[in-house]
């Protein structure tokens, strides 16, 4: 997993609320059995024409967005299926952080085990943000995981919380399959217990 | 000891490992697996040299992809992308040392089917499959919950999660139901309740006398859908209907091992004076019947409602429903019970169970379908289609002008042939209404069997209850 650390870059607005996994990367390109290329069905169906061709005003396909690297959403972003091609999709694409009031629960865990940042802000700073974002390409944004500050384009700092384990992989690009194995000793003691009370598990 | 719910006794008793911020290992007791989320998880193994921990509390089965006509032992009904995906589970199984029931197997089906059918859904388990439908399991009173195929490796890696303990909601359904009204007018009607992002970080125990009531197909209902209202599991405490169901069944323990068992199944409920973070309280006698009309499964309301407008609403919902309204091809004031459909679909891990079955035949039974009408009725399971054949009901649906398919997901997601057309609208017991859930531009309403059934009948959203009478 590539590290993430700090990351100055385009942020693209998406007000919209509720933009689920089946929008992010519709179930026609999951049958794929690799994690990459992804990026170029990113949002599919709000993104292209049933032909093909770029729809140009749906946000990632006008010029000031196409190098997008963070995504401002609306509530409850990545609601729905658990689909990790949707976080390999963002990812292929160059999105590396996605700001928001609220993300379904899976969704949240799968960008972390993928070097993608969710972050959790208030209402009102959702709002500075999406507004920043609206600003175009000029306006770069700067999420800074190490110190937990997002910047805006014109200097203001909103700090956001993050839990220290996620952080600490996240910061790191630590697999942590590698990590949970190093405790294989209490899964074994675990499994030894469990297996006396709870035989026919 | 301190007081504590369902969810605190069955996270409790599967720590594996607590770190000084909060951050558990919790053992996970079944590992449920189908072809689409698994491929990168097993090709993950291979890279790093590691192996399946646990095979023999690993079950795979295709359910995704697979077409459902009567014709798909025939390689060509597949493309090949889905047929590669199917293999390669086909062979990552048999590699791996799983469990697993093949396409050609009668037991073939819906995972979220076969799990409990199989008697691998057992009561106090810890149980996870890379898809979010796995909430159904929380039904018998297992935490069951989906994960991404990051996690579906490392469960097959390690047999445990990395988990953080969410919090704990009580949904109460008190008194009964009313004629006409099933389990997943509760879900629905929950969802209304609480949004779909009302259950973010939430595990949801639902309870009370119409939970109680409900068949253990009808919990499973229940619990499928906690996910649309964001909850990361839904649970429903273990009785004598539980323990009825899982008697006998394949994998469920026997003899000594049977009683020991339900022994400890008995402790798994909520203490009376339990903490909630969260309660939600409906009654019984208020659920109507009701079908979606968005592209939000919390878009939702009775079928004797009309279509809302977009001031109804605040916020960004605003402009989402005024999207949800395009996208759906309707108009504000529009009665639901006006829309006109041209596709029916009964199936998937929702409503794909005997019952489900059983109540859509029951409505269906000696009638036919309106003219011009699609209709399809995909068993959840190979043994579920078996049953309905046995008990009449598959005559049912053929002599009304249903497609009486072979086991799978379907024209649920819509990863197999079965697809809606641009603007084709639907009438489904499935569980999302998305944009482009069911096939490009297509139109779901989310409804339950016997609904779906009156729709088939009349050609439009219909209130069952006009129906019932009409019979009684």
């Amino acid at each position: 997993m590539e590290k993430f650390t700090t990351l100055t870059g385009i942020a693209a607005p998406m007000p919209l609320v509720n933009i689920d996994t089946d929008m992010i990367i519709p179930k026609q390109f999951l049958k794929t059995i690799k994690r990459s290329g992804l990026g170029v069905n990113l949002f599919d169906e709000m993104r292209y024409t049933q032909d093909g061709a770029e729809i140009p005003g749906f946000v990632l396909n006008q010029p000031a967005y196409r190098k997008a690297e963070v995504l401002i959403a609306g509530d409850n972003f990545g609601c729905g299926s658990s689909r990790e091609h949707a976080p390999w999709a963002l990812l292929d694409f160059g999105i590396r952080a996605v700001i928001s009031t609220s993300f379904a629960d899976i969704f949240y865990n799968n960008c972390f085990k993928n070097g993608i940042l969710p972050i959790v802000m208030p209402k009102d700073v959702v709002d500075v943000l999406m507004a920043d974002a609206q600003k175009g390409a000029n306006a770069r944004i700067t999420v800074d995981l190490e110190s937990q500050i997002v910047t805006t384009s014109d200097g203001q700092s909103f700090a956001f919380e993050v839990d220290a384990f996620r952080k600490h992989c996240l910061m790191n690009g630590l697999d942590d399959i590698g990590l949970t194995m190093e405790k294989a000793a209490a899964i074994d003691s675990f499994e030894g217990k469990a297996s006396a009370l709870r035989p026919w598990a | 000891m301190t007081a504590r719910t369902l969810y605190d006794k069955i996270w409790d008793d599967h720590v594996v490992h607590q770190a000084d911020d909060g951050t558990c290992l919790l053992y996970i007791d079944r590992h449920l697996v189908h072809e689409v989320t698994s491929p990168q998880a097993f090709e993950g193994l291979r890279m790093t040299g590691r192996s399946v921990r646990a095979p023999g509390k690993t079950i795979a089965v295709p359910d995704h992809n697979v077409p459902t006509t009567l014709d798909r032992a025939n390689a060509a009904t597949m493309t090949e992308d889905s047929r590669i995906q199917v293999e390669a589970l086909d062979k990552n199984a048999k590699d791996f040392g799983i469990h697993y029931y093949p396409v050609s197997d009668v037991r073939q089906g819906i995972v979220h089917i076969v799990g409990p059918e199989q008697g691998w859904t057992l009561p106090g388990m810890t149980v996870v499959c890379g898809d979010s439908h796995t909430a159904t399991h929380g039904a018998f009173g297992a935490l069951a919950h989906g994960i991404g195929t990051s996690e579906v490796e490392h469960v097959l890696a390690t047999q445990t999660l990395i988990q953080r303990k969410g919090k704990n909601m009580k949904v109460e359904i008190t008194g009964s139901l009313r004629p006409g009204v099933t389990a997943k007018d509760i879900t629905l009607s929950v969802i209304g309740e609480t949004g779909t992002a009302g259950g973010t970080g939430y595990v949801i125990e639902y309870c009370g006398q119409a939970i109680r009531e409900l068949s253990m197909e009808g919990r499973m209902t229940v619990c499928n859908m906690a996910i649309e209202g964001g909850a990361r599991a839904g649970l429903i405490a273990p009785d004598e209907k539980t323990f009825a169901y899982c008697m006998g069944r394949p994998h469920a323990p026997k003899g000594a091992a049977w009683e020991a068992a339900v022994a400890y199944w008995k402790t798994l409920f909520s203490d009376a004076d339990a903490q909630w973070d969260k309660v939600i309280t409906l009654k019984g006698e208020d659920i109507a019947p009701v079908v979606t009309w968005g592209t939000s499964p919390e878009d939702v309301l009775p079928i004797t409602g009309t279509v809302p407008s977009p001031s109804d609403f605040t916020g960004g919902k605003v402009e989402a429903v005024q999207r949800s309204l395009d996208y759906m091809g309707l108009t504000p004031g529009q009665k639901l019970s006006d829309i006109v459909i041209d596709t029916v679909f009964i199936g998937s891990c929702t409503n794909g169970r005997i019952e489900d079955l059983r109540a859509a035949a029951a409505i269906l039974k000696g009638k036919k379908k309106k003219d011009g009408i699609r209709a399809m009725v995909v068993p959840g399971s190979g043994l579920v289609r078996a049953q309905a054949e046995e008990e009449g009901l598959a005559q049912i649906f053929i002599d009304a002008g249903f497609e009486w398919r072979l086991a799978g997901c379907s024209m649920c997601l819509a990863m197999n042939p079965d697809q809606l057309a641009p603007g084709e609208r639907c009438a489904a017991t499935s569980n999302r209404n998305f944009e482009g859930r069911q096939g490009r531009g297509g139109r779901t309403h989310l409804l339950s069997p016997a609904m779906a059934a009156a729709a088939a009948l009349t050609g439009h959203l219909t209130d069952v209850r006009e129906l019932m009478t009409e019979t009684a």
